[in-house]
């Protein structure tokens, strides 16, 4: 049986990670290679980077850390932040990335999408999908939080899927840095209209924010910065509750 | 020395960051002097199954591989590696390498398609030289939408369950396909590569 997978999220700038609350208020949380190598020891599934800033001076620092981290961890990575074009996530492929996140570059040209997907493979293109309550539905928010596309999450969604995504990377802006549970709602109601894995993201505080958003949001991966970053609860504890729980997770 | 086939297709460099880390020589080519006289040969690959048969046809790689194979080279697939060495591909209907009787097939939509994550190896072949000290179920990394399906039952040495059991390690003579990705496996993934060229070299 497929396990479900925890993935300590690296959010870095200038070659930094870093941990906001709400996308804003950033703390220095260390050397990204480091922290990998840490994560990758004590049983993460996966890693995912995310380079929240994503200039142009920022790319080279940004390979060097994919290429650095390829060498010392034994487990899949995930990079995103700044990919635009099929040349973008080629290059960050090459550097030893095994999948790619994309956000606001799909959002804008939704052909992204599907000429990454038939060049590299569904399999190595993650949505990131950023997502706000707005009145009664949730938004796709763009260029790091900080821009309301006005569209539907659940029809973004769907339609990347189409487009040949192969994996969704769901974030709640909403529950994200709070500590107060994933978004279950949020999840559970992206994870019935797609048929991909969903990995969702914002908001974990405490061991049980992960047993219910298995249980409950449907998810099959769930993402986690601070908790980890701070040292609040070990990959190992995590598990190991989710164990106890009857969660079925890679020991 | 091994020669991982470069054939136009990503991340072929996470399979040599993983032989470098065990200390075993490595290079990344496509050229047919360095892989004549290799002694292991890696089939890599993510991606899709026409794209990769097109690539190898293109480099006269398809050639080259089958008279090598033929003459008793070790050759490990992995992953899209590990599908090509099959007749066909239900993936673009693809005639693949030939080297396994059998064909690949597509993952039923009532399943997350693509499969990826940690999942269970059952061992089917308890005295495989390519178990060694890898217990049953251990967990593997998988990424992908399609699954080897051998004629010749025999040659398989462990399964998966993904809706329904699959081939997820198979060996023939002097092949060895992986579905997972042993690179990406952790520490138990390092051993199972290490026993593969092991067995190679025995």
């Amino acid at each position: 049986m497929i396990t479900k997978r925890i993935i300590p999220c690296l959010d870095m700038t200038q070659g930094k990670v870093v941990k906001g609350v709400q996308f804003i208020n950033f703390r220095d949380a260390g050397d990204p290679v480091e922290l990998a190598k840490k994560y990758d020891e004590q049983g993460a599934d996966e890693l995912v980077f995310l380079d929240i800033t994503a200039t142009v001076d920022n790319r080279d620092i940004l390979l060097d850390v994919i290429k650095r981290t390829a060498k010392e961890v034994t487990i899949p990575f995930t990079v995103g932040g700044g990919i635009r074009k099929k040349e973008d996530m080629q290059q960050v492929l090459r550097a030893g990335a095994d999948k790619v996140g994309v956000n606001s570059g799909g959002v804008k040209r939704p052909e992204l999408l599907s000429e990454c997907a038939e060049t590299f493979g569904s399999q190595c293109v993650v949505l990131s999908l950023d997502a706000k309550r707005v009145g009664n539905q949730w938004n796709v928010m763009i260029n790091g939080g900080r821009t309301d596309t006005g569209i539907s999450a659940i029809v973004w969604a769907k339609n990347a899927v189409k487009l040949g995504v192969g994996e969704i990377l769901l974030t709640s802006i909403d529950t994200d840095g709070m500590k107060q549970g994933f978004n279950i709602e949020l999840t559970k109601a992206v994870a019935s209209v797609v048929n991909v894995p969903i990995i969702a993201s914002g908001g974990a505080g405490k061991l049980e924010d992960f047993k219910d958003i298995f249980q409950q949001g449907n998810a099959d991966a769930a993402l986690a910065a601070s908790l980890f970053h701070f040292g609040e609860c070990t990959i190992k504890e995590v598990k190991n509750y989710l164990r106890d729980n009857d969660i079925s997770v890679r020991l | 020395m091994i020669a991982i086939i470069d054939y136009g297709i990503n991340n072929l460099d996470s399979i040599k960051n993983a032989l470098d880390k065990l200390s075993i020589p490595a290079v990344v080519t496509c050229d047919a002097t360095v892989i004549n006289q290799a002694r292991i040969l890696v089939l890599p690959g993510v991606g899709a199954a026409a794209t990769g048969m097109n690539n190898l046809k293109m480099l006269g790689l398809d050639k080259l591989l089958t008279s090598e194979v033929r003459n008793g080279k070790p050759l490990l697939g992995i992953c899209l590696g590990m599908q090509l060495l099959m007749d066909w591909s239900e993936e673009g209907n693809v005639h693949c390498l030939g080297f396994v009787d059998g064909i690949v097939e597509k993952f039923t939509d009532k399943l997350k398609v693509p499969q990826i994550g940690w999942n269970q190896m059952q061992i089917i072949d308890v005295q495989s030289p390519l178990l060694t000290d890898i217990p049953d179920t251990s967990d593997f990394y998988f990424v992908h939408s399609y699954f080897c399906n051998p004629d010749d039952k025999n040659v398989i040495v462990g399964t998966t369950i993904y809706g329904q059991p699959f081939c997820s390690i198979m060996k023939q003579d002097n092949i060895v396909g992986v579905q997972f990705h042993p690179e990406k496996s952790g520490k138990i993934g390092f051993q199972l590569l290490q026993n593969i060229i092991n067995y190679f070299l025995l």
